[in-house]
């Protein structure tokens, strides 16, 4: 297959400001990334996963400014005992950073000298590559490619406290490429924290390579500047008896998609990839998941739900492919929006494709308001309207908050989400 | 304490009048009830006195004690000492019962300008107000009426009546759907609450109710109007005869 025309002007506009790394254990894997970029070309608005949502702001060679925004309030998981990795407009801060060491694990730098990491070498964009069939994923492509730093951890045990990605937004015209690779061994459990705006432009990969009976707990917040863009992609790869479950808050931000590609390769693994997204006006969300059961007895969840008002835009696309002899899986799949005026919208795309004949799947999507009826009843018992609303609004994103199992993160998301719902009320 | 004057009401969307003139005081420390037919719109008069969206006054006056009760928003209502048992509770799944009975009592306290109550106080209390409706700790805990069952949803109601303590309790039809024993638990949670600065209008089809709750004074009820007003013995007279007759005598 090869790119239009147009696609190839687009993309080699987008790459000729871009520095290809040529020397360490990743080049062969980054020239191999710009090759196949090459021939799939950057996303356009006519592409099948490309309809609701223009991809031009992600993919045009300049990042549009994004102005700085000032929350005036402490970085969201600073009050848990955590290892913090932090990176300014995507350059690391070494400062602000903690040392890189932990008990049962390794981690360093994408960017670091490259000492013993020829594990990474089988992650690095091999997940990325499995995640293009059968839907491109260009900017991913992209990203595997030209990268310019990210963290690379191999647990092998279990981690003894959460690791967190600090991803600070100081310039306004920034433009940042990131690419995480984390590689769990048979047994090992790591949590992984992200939180932050990034930069005015964000391109972010994580690898998630999860071996036999590991287990991997992700808690993201993309922070809370208004005028942010960001495209990420989260792969994942899961071994027998294995667990993947990953939450995503996202409050505000021009222009978001969250990809999230899941492989699973075991029996009797499980996934769950959850969202809540609030927005309000100038605001356009789109998490586009595809889950591939290739294993007996899996089970997957997918919890999506988004609240909108003044004209936000919210986007589903989330597929259960489960291929042939996948036989007992348990696919559930639910997005749903609450639209809080007339303004909004949600454009959904649930897909089914079963190759097997004895699963469970289901899926479903709704739109609706608040229930006027509880909201009288809650008012008539002195509860005044906008907290009535604001109760009504966490109850409803309460099932995807529920995927994370960690009570002291919850809250922190629980918050975080009063805090917006206070601020942005009708 | 509570009065009614000439209350006219249509609904809002349709051409319908239901409430035709109702005119009604009840006292502190007086408990009220009202009989009447199905449809004669007793559940209307409630939900008008506490707010809800849907009808019109075209005509009318309702205040508590001096307050204007159709000038001010349903919270308003409460906080001022209005309480609605609904005729049919409403589940609000994500909401946990225990959260709602708190930011309920602690939003009229915050309204009246008094001082929040305690986590640990509010457990105290809420505990044993439950204990004594026998709502156990797994019905605090789930959503509000999810699940629940009929007896179950009316007994929240008398606990929340009970947390909030209003001076002005309207119970729409909280017999229905109870078995005996439910109906005295909830007659005893009700009696409890009696006092002098409680007035009390109990809304009933039935006299069964009122075997249990005392009435002071019962109206009936038809087409939208009270279309009589006597002691407890014209209960009885429904009990033993039926609408009919009653209906008859002041057409
Ligand atoms: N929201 C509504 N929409 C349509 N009809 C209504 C509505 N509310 C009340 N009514 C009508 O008004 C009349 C009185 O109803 P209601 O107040 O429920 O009576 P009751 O409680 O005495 O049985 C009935 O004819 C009922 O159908
Ligand atoms: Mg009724």
């Amino acid at each position: 297959m090869s790119a239009t025309a147009e696609k190839q002007n687009a993309t080699e506009a987008r790459i000729a400001g871009l520095n290809l790394q040529t020397d360490g254990w990743s080049a062969s894997t980054r020239s191999d990334a710009v090759a196949r970029l090459r021939a799939m070309g950057l996303p356009e608005r006519r592409d099948e996963y490309w309809k609701f949502t223009r991809p031009d702001a992600l993919t045009q060679a300049d990042a549009p400014q994004a102005a700085l925004f000032d929350a005036g309030e402490a970085a969201l998981f600073e009050g848990t005992d955590t290892l913090s990795v932090v990176f300014d407009d995507g350059v690391f801060n070494a400062d602000a950073s903690d040392p890189l060491a932990m008990d049962h694990l390794s981690i360093e730098r994408l960017a670091g000298a490259g000492a013993d990491i020829h594990w990474a070498k089988g992650v690095y964009g091999v997940l990325e590559a499995r995640g293009q069939t059968p839907v491109p994923r260009p900017l991913a492509t992209l990203n595997t490619a030209f990268a310019t730093d990210g963290v690379l951890i191999h647990v092998t045990g279990k981690a003894p406290k959460p690791i967190s990605l600090v991803y600070n937004h100081s310039d306004e015209a920034s433009d940042a490429i990131l690419h995480h690779v984390i590689k769990l061994d048979a047994g090992a459990e790591l949590t992984v924290l992200e939180n932050g705006p990034a930069a005015a432009r964000f391109n972010k990969v994580m690898e998630v390579d999860i071996a036999d009976t590991a287990t991997f707990h992700h808690v993201r917040a993309q922070g809370r500047d208004h005028e942010r863009r960001a495209a990420t992609h989260l792969f994942a790869r899961l071994g027998t008896e294995s667990t993947f479950k990953s939450f995503t808050l996202t409050v505000n931000g021009r222009l978001t998609r969250n990809e999230c590609v899941i492989e699973l390769t075991g029996d009797d693994a499980i996934a769950h990839v959850a969202g809540a997204c609030v927005g309000d006006g100038d605001f356009h969300h789109d998490d586009t998941v595809f889950i591939t059961h290739d294993a007996e007895r899996c089970e997957s969840r997918q919890v999506f739900k988004k609240v909108l008002r003044n004209g936000a835009v919210g986007v589903f696309q989330g597929k259960i492919l489960v291929k042939a002899g996948a036989q007992k899986t348990d696919g559930y799949q639910i997005s749903q929006s609450l639209l809080l005026d007339g303004d909004s919208e949600f454009l959904a795309k649930p897909e089914l494709e079963i190759y097997a004949d004895d699963v469970v799947c289901s899926h479903g999507s709704t739109s609706g308001a608040i229930d006027e009826e509880a909201l009288f009843y809650l008012r008539s018992r002195g509860v005044p309207e906008a907290l009535a609303t604001d109760l009504l609004t966490l109850a409803f994103l309460a099932e995807a908050v529920e995927e994370i199992e960690d009570e002291g993160l919850r809250d922190v998301i629980v918050d975080r989400l009063e805090g917006w719902l206070e601020r942005h009320r009708g | 304490m509570l009065n009614i004057r000439n209350l006219h009401v249509k609904l809002e969307e349709e051409d319908k009048q239901i409430l035709k003139g109702v005119d009604l005081s009840v006292e502190a420390g007086k408990v009220h009830a009202i009989m009447g037919p199905n449809g004669s719109g007793k559940s209307t008069l409630s939900y008008v006195l506490s707010g809800k969206d849907g009808y019109e006054v075209t005509d009318g006056t309702a205040h508590l004690g001096d307050i204007d009760l159709l000038d001010i928003e349903p919270e308003e209502r409460a906080a001022a000492g209005l309480f609605l048992a609904f005729q049919y509770p409403v589940e609000i799944p994500g909401v946990g019962n225990m959260t709602f009975l708190r930011t309920a009592v602690n939003a009229q306290r915050k309204a009246r300008g008094e001082d929040e109550m305690s986590a640990a106080e509010f457990l105290k209390v809420v505990r044993a107000r439950a204990r004594e409706l026998k709502i156990d700790a797994d019905m605090l805990k789930r959503p509000v009426n999810v699940g629940f069952s009929g007896g179950e949803k009316k007994r929240n109601e008398i606990l929340q009546m009970a947390m909030l303590e209003p001076k002005m309790c309207i119970l729409d039809e909280t017999d229905s759907g109870l078995d005996v024993d439910a109906m005295k638990l909830v007659a005893e949670g009700v009696n409890a609450l009696r006092n002098e600065g409680r007035g009390f209008l109990v809304i009933t089809h039935y006299q069964r109710l009122l075997d249990h709750i005392k009435p002071d004074v019962v109206h009936i009820m038809a087409d939208g109007r009270i279309v009589k007003t006597g002691g407890p013995e014209l209960a009885l007279e429904v009990e033993n005869n039926g609408y009919a007759d009653i209906l008859a005598e002041v057409a």
